[in-house]
């Protein structure tokens, strides 16, 4: 390790240009002869439009035009598309309505897309919009995911009968069955898993802008991905061939899973960039990222777990509803099946495991990934479980799953998964030391004496992440590969620029990458660019998402710079007139073995460039190289958070007191930034459980559609972290990496959950659980427990 | 529209203006200073926090004209990349930003909360006085460590100054 490289806490580089207020948004882009983009949404769940006025709008001031669907059609722009196919366990394939960019004739969330107002003012647009006139024949909507598939419901598609996108399972329910039947005893949990909106703080926002004399079109947008909306936009929607639309994703102010996908507005922004011959641009506000970004999680699940008389798990049976929305949002079909029952194994050694999954239409905004993906639904499930049956059979909850722990590896799950590593005691145990679990029956007593609860809850969580390989996500049905590509270019002075498919919108890119660069090229960070967000200048990548970046885009960086090495050494050696294979290469330097003939990195470069040194039939000028890296398997972090929380009995506040986290990321590149992401995941987490919820109500009305009435969490509704880290490195990539980008998102629901309910003493609440749920529920507490 | 003067980081400027024009929507539009985000539309994120007369306020429900004859400072006016402000620097020490994007109202609202509760603030009020400002990254634990180094940094340079 050098003191930039690998494991090093380096202050980021990126850092700069935001603290001094020099970052570049979308929004932040202005581009000559802009116009403003407004979107008419329909104010109501579930109607068909009989027609739109858009007269005395088109008359308006400062009004450019104004489009609907009937447009898009017209031009032949097709429908936004879900690139996952799952399969219902009877082999038929998912049935999925199509999603317009803008509504045609029928609209089906509060929110949905009907017109946009394209002005020359942005204040012009809003006020044009107020007058298009929608004819709307209000509909009665669906909108509980537990009641969608009844008969009698309202049909959100027509191709879905019973609004049933799919009824899917994994793995063996005769085996279950039969381990059920011999169980000693059976915990059953209903749970609902809470709808959550992912609120990165940068509204989406988007820049279409065409140039006639090229042809050419050029998308600023904030995304995580802009290859995969390239790709979407050009082969799927009919925008313009590849080669002709560029995507860029300047500064992105958080993702967190909702900028993975490729939306309505940028698609029109895009296309009406070219119909109107100006830029257009379009930035949501906070009401329309409430309702117009895809929300998160949204389970409704009864999960039961079989335990024999001596504790040992023997099966895990599940059930779940999974409200997918309005429409197939673009890897919306993935998230409640394979990214979610193959985590159902946990941290333990479970034989059996059957989980079915009905993937439900409802009149509400499409549900997609959100930080965790799948991941943390299983969890909650599993940690719920888990901790649940530790109580019924009056088990320590630490011990019972300790009993429980996977030890042997590589182990092969029921559910696809083969975990390739792991430490499970080793984490728990940490754990425990950090929280004080042994002295915790005398803060307990403490804050009975201050006539307050307190509760101590753990989450063992497992994860997978860089999703991988290609080939067998391809098997499952994902209609793109989830390799990541790198281009080192090494400039003749011995700078390098890193062209990366991966894209940072907080992750610190730009400093981490710059380190792996600096442990493997033994150059200073400061003499590294991360260059990403441009699909002309990488030329292509799969983006940011499921923890993927280190372990996959980091990896593509290390094979990259392995074939610079390699071809450092052929210039060396010409250059030092020595054999290719008496070269090393360590800590910046090229070295002839048996002889004093050295040379640093950058007189390499610039031999590689000038060229005077060496046969081009035998050497080409040049030090550029490439690769395209799929792993060979998920990595699988894991970790064991606990947490310990005060409840005031008269007002139902919940206190998170004290917060403890000991995860295995595997190598860590940077752990300062990593400490960085388990915090946020965290609080993520806790907001879930404490605060957390969008809400419709029966007619299908967002009522939760603001910072005002969704309760986001603040600094004063979380505590300082206690994070600590243990290391199995990954044996999958040749970094060691894991990911650690959704861990405290995927434990701390659970954790804070059963800390809740610990201290209740029953399990009656359900997240989020807020003062008022908590109070009733302390009413609901066994007398005993209460006094 | 109606013009207006106020002074922007040291800086007057005059411009014609909407009425309904609000202060970011100025500063970002008209000024082109757009360090100052917006996040929200209901005066809760604080990723607008700019300081008029050196008090910290929420420049996405001030309008432009209520500002007139205002000495305003943004992120922009605090330091620069060769001389940051201590609240900035102590930013980027303690790993207080991810994303970037809430980062400027963040670092405003910290050193109007270090100008009014003192350089010895402590984590709980430090807790309670970001109420109004929302972070979706960091999970605050690291913005409170700044937000203290930040105020013992601010101490010293008045201590200098003086």
């Amino acid at each position: 390790m050098t003191d930039q490289g690998i494991g090093a806490s380096v202050k980021r580089k990126e850092d700069l240009r935001f603290i001094t207020g020099k970052g570049q948004y979308v929004d932040d882009i202005n581009r000559q002869g802009q116009s403003y983009a407004i979107f008419v949404r329909s104010p109501h769940a579930h109607a068909n439009i009989k027609g739109i006025d858009a007269k005395a709008a088109l008359a308006a001031p400062g009004v450019l035009a104004i489009f609907t669907g009937e447009d898009l059609a017209a031009d032949k722009i097709g429908g936004l598309i879900c690139g996952w196919m799952i399969h219902s366990k009877d082999g038929s394939p998912m049935k999925a309505g199509p999603h317009p960019a803008l509504a045609q004739g029928k609209v089906r969330y509060v929110g949905d897309h009907v017109a946009v107002v394209i002005a020359e003012t942005l204040d012009q647009a809003k006020d044009a919009a107020e007058k298009v006139a929608v004819d709307y024949d209000v509909l009665p909507a669906a909108v509980d995911p537990a009641k969608t598939q009844r008969s009698g419901q309202p049909q959100v598609h027509a191709e879905a009968p019973n609004n049933t996108v799919y009824q899917w399972h994994l793995g063996d329910k005769d085996a279950v069955d039969a381990a059920f039947a011999k169980a000693a005893h059976v915990t059953k949990l209903d749970i609902v898993n809470n709808r959550l909106v992912p609120n990165a703080m940068e509204p989406r926002a988007a820049i279409g802008e065409y140039d006639s004399g090229t042809d050419n079109l050029t998308l600023w947008t904030t995304s995580q991905n802009p290859h995969v909306a390239r790709l979407v936009l050009s082969a799927f929607v009919g925008i313009a061939p590849e080669h002709k639309l560029r995507v860029i994703a300047p500064d992105v102010g958080g993702g967190f899973g909702s900028k993975i996908f490729i939306y309505a507005e940028e698609t029109v922004c895009i296309w009406a960039a070219r119909k109107i011959n100006r830029p257009v641009k379009w930035t949501a506000d906070r009401s329309e990222a409430f309702y117009s970004d895809a929300h998160g999680r949204d389970h409704v699940t009864t999960a039961e777990l079989a335990v024999d008389k001596a504790g040992t798990i023997l099966a895990l049976r599940a059930n779940t509803k999974a409200n997918l929305g309005a429409y197939l949002s673009t890897f919306a079909s993935s998230v409640p099946t394979y990214l979610y029952a193959p985590l159902l194994s946990g941290q333990y050694n479970i034989p059996a495991i059957y989980c079915e999954v009905d993937g439900v239409y409802t009149n509400t905004t499409p549900v997609d990934a959100y930080r965790g993906a799948g991941r943390p639904e299983a969890t909650f499930v599993i940690e719920r479980l888990v901790e649940v049956a530790a109580r019924e059979t009056g088990r320590d909850p630490a011990e019972f799953r300790r009993q429980n722990f996977i030890t042997q590896f590589p182990h092969q799950t029921p559910v696809i998964m083969a975990y390739d590593t792991g430490d499970y005691a080793a984490c728990l145990d940490k754990a425990l030391a950090m929280a004080d679990y042994k002295t915790f029956g005398q803060r307990k007593a403490a804050s009975a004496a201050k006539g307050k609860l307190r509760g101590i809850g753990f989450s063992a969580y497992i994860e997978a992440c860089g999703i991988a390989p290609s080939r067998a996500v391809g098997s499952l049905g994902a209609g793109v590969g989830l390799w990541e590509s790198a281009e080192i270019r090494v400039n003749p002075v011995g700078t390098v620029e890193v062209l990366t498919g991966s894209h940072s919108h907080g992750q610190g890119h730009e400093t981490t990458m710059a380190q792996i660069i600096s442990s493997k090229l033994g150059v200073p960070i400061d003499s590294v660019s991360i260059v990403h967000g441009d699909t002309d200048k990488v030329q292509m990548g799969m983006g940011t998402y499921g923890s993927r970046s280190g372990a996959v885009g980091g990896s593509a960086i290390v094979k990259a710079a392995e074939k610079v090495i390699a071809k450092g050494k052929r210039v060396a050696a010409a250059c030092m007139e020595v054999e290719e294979d008496q070269v090393d290469f360590e800590a910046g330097e090229f070295s002839a073995r048996g002889t004093n003939k050295k040379m640093t990195f950058g007189e390499v470069a610039l031999q590689a460039y000038v060229a005077h040194k060496f046969d081009p039939e035998k050497i080409e000028p040049g030090l550029k190289e490439t690769s395209f890296y799929d792993p060979k398997n998920f990595t699988f972090p894991s970790g064991v958070h606990i947490a310990e929380v005060e409840i005031d009995m008269a007002t139902g506040v919940t206190k998170v007191d004290r917060w403890t986290a000991v995860d295995d990321f595997g190598v860590l590149i940077n752990p300062m930034i990593v400490e960085g992401q388990v915090h946020g995941g965290i609080a993520q987490g806790v907001g879930q459980a404490l605060l957390e919820g969008a809400r419709y109500d029966e007619t299908g009305q967002l009522v939760t559609a603001s910072f005002m009435d969704y309760g986001m969490p603040r600094a004063a509704d979380v505590p300082s972290f206690n994070v600590a880290m243990t290391n199995t490195p990954c044996p999958s990539n040749p970094l060691g990496v894991k990911g650690c980008g959704e861990a405290g998102a995927i434990a701390a629901p659970a954790a804070m959950v059963n800390a809740i309910t610990n201290a209740l003493g029953h399990e009656g609440i359900a997240m989020p659980a807020t003062p008022q749920a908590v109070w009733r529920a302390i009413q609901k507490m066994p007398r005993k427990a209460a006094e | 529209m109606s013009s207006v003067t106020l002074t922007v980081n040291g800086r007057t400027v005059t411009a014609d203006v909407d009425p309904r024009t609000l202060l970011v929507d100025f500063l970002r539009t008209n000024l082109r200073l757009t360090g100052t985000h917006v996040g929200c539309d209901t005066s809760q994120c604080g990723a607008c926090v700019v300081h008029v007369d050196g008090r910290a306020i929420k420049s996405c429900t001030t309008l432009a004209l209520s500002c007139a004859g205002s000495q305003v400072t943004t992120i922009e006016g605090i330091g620069t990349a060769a001389k940051l402000h201590p609240m900035q620097e102590a930013f980027r020490e303690h790993h207080a930003l991810q994303c970037g994007f809430c980062t400027p109202g963040m670092i405003m609202a910290g050193i109007d909360l270090v100008n009014r509760k003192g350089a010895k603030v402590d984590e709980h009020t430090i807790r309670e006085e970001l109420e109004g400002n929302i972070c979706r990254c960091t999970g605050y634990h690291n913005i409170v460590r700044a937000i203290e180094t930040g105020a013992a940094g601010m101490a010293a340079m008045k201590q200098a100054a003086e």
